[in-house]
């Protein structure tokens, strides 16, 4: 079963401009992605390449003007099942500052709820389920502006999960974060996708997460110009560098070597067993430089 | 510099003052500052401070904080005080005069009353922020008007404002912060020249400050659509507020002190 189904979208920002004309800037081109329940799905591509207008058609925040978006087999257009479909697909920002509502933590995780109707009882239960599952528990009663960045980034999750949504959107959830916020916000989603087989879009910057995920989209002016398993994503180094990708230092390392008559597997993305390989290589004497 | 703003403080803590409903308290508070400005004797302003300073104690909030609450109000009583003094007359001979001061036995009486009686009343009043949290206190006000709905008043909104405002409040000053310490990096002077320049010399901390905030507000409004976010129709709320022991409690006593103070009033 698809979590979500874009068929056929195009979408574009309508603006006035001075003199009161219409201009429409023309963002996502003929978008086709189907996204099975429980899958890891990271999506790459540039700034302003369309990634996070996408990501607000996934839970009707936008509407596209042509093309379809089911989310769960509603369609995201019917305005009588927006709070399904918001409930379905919840969505984690950039800025974790600007996402938390309440001056406590676990008001906060409970504003989706009380948004709701949720009897108190069954918030109260949720908010500490939410918590727990993210490791903020010991800090339900703090104030949010105390906080790390990691660890607020992980409330605003916190705040989303208290829904049960199916499906997690995080719209470069690390962009903000030291390492060590990137490193916990990476675990808590693994972990969601694993444990609790919710579906995950992890829009991303960082080619270390993407290269986690269990399949990559990568964009590129309002389209989607390749859709695989991050291994075949990733071994087409030449076409990701040409608009404007990393990718894996460890793949640029083996491309690098293979340029000077390595033959290294480009398709393995386990630090381990690239380690393995190039090992092998080596002392099978096989360095192939020229010079 | 900005950081140590702290709006309302509150103490946390476990006392009965502390426990107590938070819209019986606030009511409460109320009906204090009436009782206060009913009070017309010194016995009864004596008896209201003892009540003050035992709830203080109570509350295990240390008595050094009636002084605190009181301090930004000095510059107004000490003004009010010396026109009081000097601009009211009595009965008989004044017992000071020099030159166009004259100074009557009665204004002296007077001024020691008012001020005992704002020093009371302030420190009593103070004693609802140091109890009671900021977030819960919100809901208590909306709570409390919440009948006002009915004549269309937005309640719910007006909560949301303050809740959104406590909140971003400490952000909005780290940012401040910040962006003092890049203009003065980039050579701004903040600390020289006359009105005009240091008005001027804001300018560009104001400007930066204004567009991040609208930025903050953008994303927060969709971070909360993302939540379901539809006002205040049909919402629930974590925190339930329910009358206990402690609040009947509170009540009764409260009504000894109104009993108390009126039987003052009436006897001296
Ligand atoms: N609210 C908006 N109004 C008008 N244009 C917008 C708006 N948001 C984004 N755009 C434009 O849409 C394009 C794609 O933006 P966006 O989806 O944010 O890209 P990405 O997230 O990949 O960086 C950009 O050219 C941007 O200028
Ligand atoms: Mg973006």
């Amino acid at each position: 079963m698809d979590i979500i189904k874009v068929e056929n979208v195009d979408f574009s920002y309508v603006s006035q401009n001075d003199n009161g004309k219409q201009i429409s800037n023309k963002v996502l081109k003929n978008i086709n992605i189907d996204i099975p329940e429980g899958q890891f799905l990271a999506v790459l591509g540039h700034n302003g390449c369309g990634k996070s207008t996408m990501a607000k058609l996934f839970n009707g925040l936008l509407i596209p003007q042509s093309g379809k978006v089911f989310v769960d087999g509603i369609d995201t257009a019917d305005e009588n099942r927006i709070f399904d479909v918001r409930q379905t697909v919840g969505m984690v920002f950039q800025n974790p500052d600007n996402q938390i509502v309440a001056t406590i933590v676990e008001e906060d995780v409970a504003f989706a709820l009380e948004n709701l109707g949720v009897l108190p009882n069954e918030i109260r239960k949720r908010v500490d389920e939410s918590l727990k599952t993210v490791g903020m528990y010991e800090y339900r009663d703090h104030a949010p502006h105390k906080l790390s960045g990691g660890q607020k980034q992980r409330v605003a999750i916190a705040g989303v999960l208290a829904m049960r949504p199916k499906c997690l959107v995080l719209d470069e959830p690390t962009a903000m974060l030291d390492p060590k916020g990137r490193k916990e916000i990476i675990k808590t989603i693994k972990m969601l996708n694993k444990d609790f087989g919710t579906t995950v879009i992890l829009i991303t910057h960082y080619m270390e997460e993407a290269a986690q995920a269990d399949r990559v989209v990568v964009m590129e002016q309002g389209e989607v110009v390749l859709d695989n398993i991050p291994e075949r994503i990733f071994s087409q180094v030449e076409f990701m560098k040409k608009i404007g990708l990393d990718v894996p230092q460890t793949i640029e390392l083996f491309y690098e070597l293979n340029k000077n008559g390595f033959s290294l597997n480009l398709e393995i993305l386990d630090i381990e067993e690239q380690a393995e390989q190039l090992a092998d290589a080596i002392k099978g004497g096989n360095y192939g430089i020229s010079n | 510099m900005l950081r140590d703003i702290t709006i309302g403080q509150f103490f946390p803590g476990d006392s009965p003052v502390h426990r107590m409903d938070s819209r019986l308290k606030l009511i409460l508070n109320l009906a204090f500052l009436v009782i206060i400005f009913i009070a017309d004797n010194y016995l009864a302003l004596g008896i209201s401070a003892a009540f003050v300073l035992s709830l203080y104690i109570i509350s295990g909030i240390s008595l050094k904080f009636i002084f605190r609450s009181l301090k930004p109000i000095m510059p107004l009583i000490i003004i009010t005080s010396v026109l009081n003094l000097f601009l009211l007359t009595g009965e008989g001979e004044p017992i000071f005069k020099l030159g166009f001061i004259t100074i009557y036995w009665q204004a002296i009486d007077t001024t020691a009353f008012m001020i005992l009686r704002l020093f009371v009343l302030i420190a009593g009043m103070s004693l609802l922020t140091y109890t009671t949290s900021p977030i819960v206190l919100t809901d208590a006000i909306e709570r409390l008007l919440s009948p006002l709905k009915y004549i269309r008043f937005p309640v719910h909104e007006l909560a949301m404002m303050m809740t959104i405002a406590m909140r971003f409040i400490p952000t909005l000053i780290e940012e401040t912060d910040k962006i003092v310490l890049a203009q003065k990096a980039r050579g701004a002077n903040f600390e020289e020249g006359n009105l005009i320049t240091r008005i001027k010399a804001f300018i560009p901390i104001i400007v930066p400050l204004f567009v991040s905030a609208f930025k903050r507000a953008n994303e927060l409004a969709l971070a909360m659509e993302c939540r379901c976010y539809h006002g205040g129709d049909g919402r629930t709320k974590l925190r339930q507020p329910k009358l206990a022991i402690v609040d009947l409690f509170a009540f009764l006593v409260f009504l000894l002190f109104t009993i108390i103070i009126i039987l003052t009033n009436i006897y001296f």
